[in-house]
């Protein structure tokens, strides 16, 4: 097999194996709905850019709960297993593109329930979606490789943090300012260079999450 | 001699530029004034930190490749001095920015940058303590180190280059050198960030030994 067909076979097992439990999805939906009621009971109305703001926070936490797990669910013998079979690109590549995906629908549910709550004051909604969609791959890019290296150094959450929020935050302040223009409308071209760090700083980490993880892996 | 030449060049520049940065002519400066010596002390902190990042980033590859542990030693202790020279980088600043911009921390994208790159450092600290086994801390601290190393650069030089920022050469501020330094100023310049560089890499290998000396006495033979 190929890297490509590992990847997408990888992919798969995780989707079934998501789907059969459901509870780690379920888990995080809740957190999600449950800390937007929180937030929605504490600041009643907010003005936009505490919005904006607001919501990038919420993003943040249930990113870091719904990531940190990535590598931990599955037992150290089974791991062992995976890589006698399979290149330890092909993993760190199918738990990137699975947490995309798993982000993607946990953002854009967030989203929702926080547009429905709070009520939605976003100029551009299309621009605030792809802000999104972009975030979840930057913070699972991201988050991926970091909870990688915390769950080797046995996965307490507190690692999980230090070690991540000091590297995600140029990725928000990007985010930010990105989902900023959006809410007020601007023009888009004056948000094609955001999209475009973005999207370089996402290729960025990739690149070295695929390079580094081989010495991670190996134990 | 041979091989101390070095540290006595680094002492003799740093001592030089501190005489010249304190007794030697500027220029008369709106808004800055006698300040712009602060140049010869703020600015080479961070070359000095960088170079050690750097130095330290290098052996945290070499340690991947080649697993001996004295190269992650040196990552680390790197590591170390690079945070020390980073607080007195953010110390001075701070200095100079209740002079000059009014309070002690504007809210500043470098100021800022630099100091969520120092708390990234610092967790680079916490998660090798939270290892116990050497060569699995070693490996995956050289992992979170280079992978920091980028974000660092990203933080510290990028992003301001973006947003906007008060420090000169950043947010489409003109540089130091087209702006305020004359040519006498010059040549103190470069002594200082030369020298504090040295100083920097002398002070790493002494730590660097001490670890040595600590680890040879830990062994049990």
């Amino acid at each position: 097999m190929n890297t490509l067909q590992q990847v997408k076979t990888l992919v798969y097992k995780d989707i079934v194996l998501e789907w059969r439990s459901k509870y780690a999805i379920n888990g995080i939906l809740l957190y999600v709905v449950s800390t937007v009621f929180v937030c929605y009971q504490a600041f009643q109305s907010v003005d936009t850019f505490v919005w904006n703001a607001l919501f990038w926070i919420i993003m943040l936490f249930a990113s870091v709960n719904a990531i940190s797990r990535s590598f931990v669910q599955e037992s150290q013998s089974r791991q062992l297993y995976y890589y006698t079979l399979i290149s330890p690109q092909a993993i760190i590549l199918s738990k990137i593109i699975y947490n995309t995906l798993i982000m993607i629908l946990l953002s854009l549910i967030a989203y929702t329930a926080y547009s429905i709550t709070f009520s939605n004051p976003v100029g551009d909604p299309i621009l605030y979606t792809t802000a999104v969609v972009l975030g979840s791959m930057s913070f699972s890019s991201v988050f991926t490789m970091v909870s990688g290296i915390s769950a080797k150094a046995g996965n307490n959450s507190t690692l999980m943090a230090i070690l991540s929020f000091p590297v995600i935050i140029p990725l928000l302040i990007v985010l930010i300012s990105l989902s900023q223009n959006a809410l007020a409308g601007a023009p888009r071209v004056d948000s094609t260079n955001d999209i475009l760090v973005l999207l370089a700083i996402n290729v960025i980490t990739i690149t070295i999450s695929l390079l580094l993880f081989p010495y991670l892996w190996r134990d | 001699m041979r091989q101390s030449w070095w540290k006595i060049l680094g002492l003799v520049m740093v001592a030089a530029s501190i005489v010249v940065g304190l007794l030697g002519p500027v220029p008369a400066l709106f808004l800055l004034h006698e300040t712009i010596r602060n140049v010869y002390f703020h600015v080479p902190m961070w070359f000095a930190m960088f170079a050690l990042y750097l130095i330290s980033v290098i052996y945290s590859i070499r340690y991947l490749s080649n697993g001996r542990i004295n190269d992650d030693l040196i990552a680390v202790e790197a590591v170390n001095t690079g945070i020390v020279f980073c607080i007195i980088g953010l110390l001075t600043g701070m200095q100079w920015a209740n002079i000059t911009w009014g309070m002690a921390w504007p809210n500043d994208a470098k100021t800022n940058g630099s100091a969520i790159a120092t708390l990234m450092y610092l967790a680079y600290l916490v998660l090798r303590n939270a290892l116990e086994e050497e060569q699995k801390r070693g490996k995956i601290a050289a992992i979170y180190n280079i992978f920091a190393f980028p974000v660092m650069i990203v933080l510290m030089y990028i992003m301001p280059k973006m947003t906007d920022s008060l420090h000169p050469g950043s947010g489409g501020n003109g540089t130091f050198g087209d702006l305020d330094m004359d040519n006498q100023m010059r040549p103190v310049f470069y002594t200082a960030i030369i020298g504090w560089m040295l100083i920097g890499v002398w002070i790493c290998t002494l730590r660097y030994r001490v670890r040595l000396l600590e680890r040879k006495r830990n062994l049990i033979d």
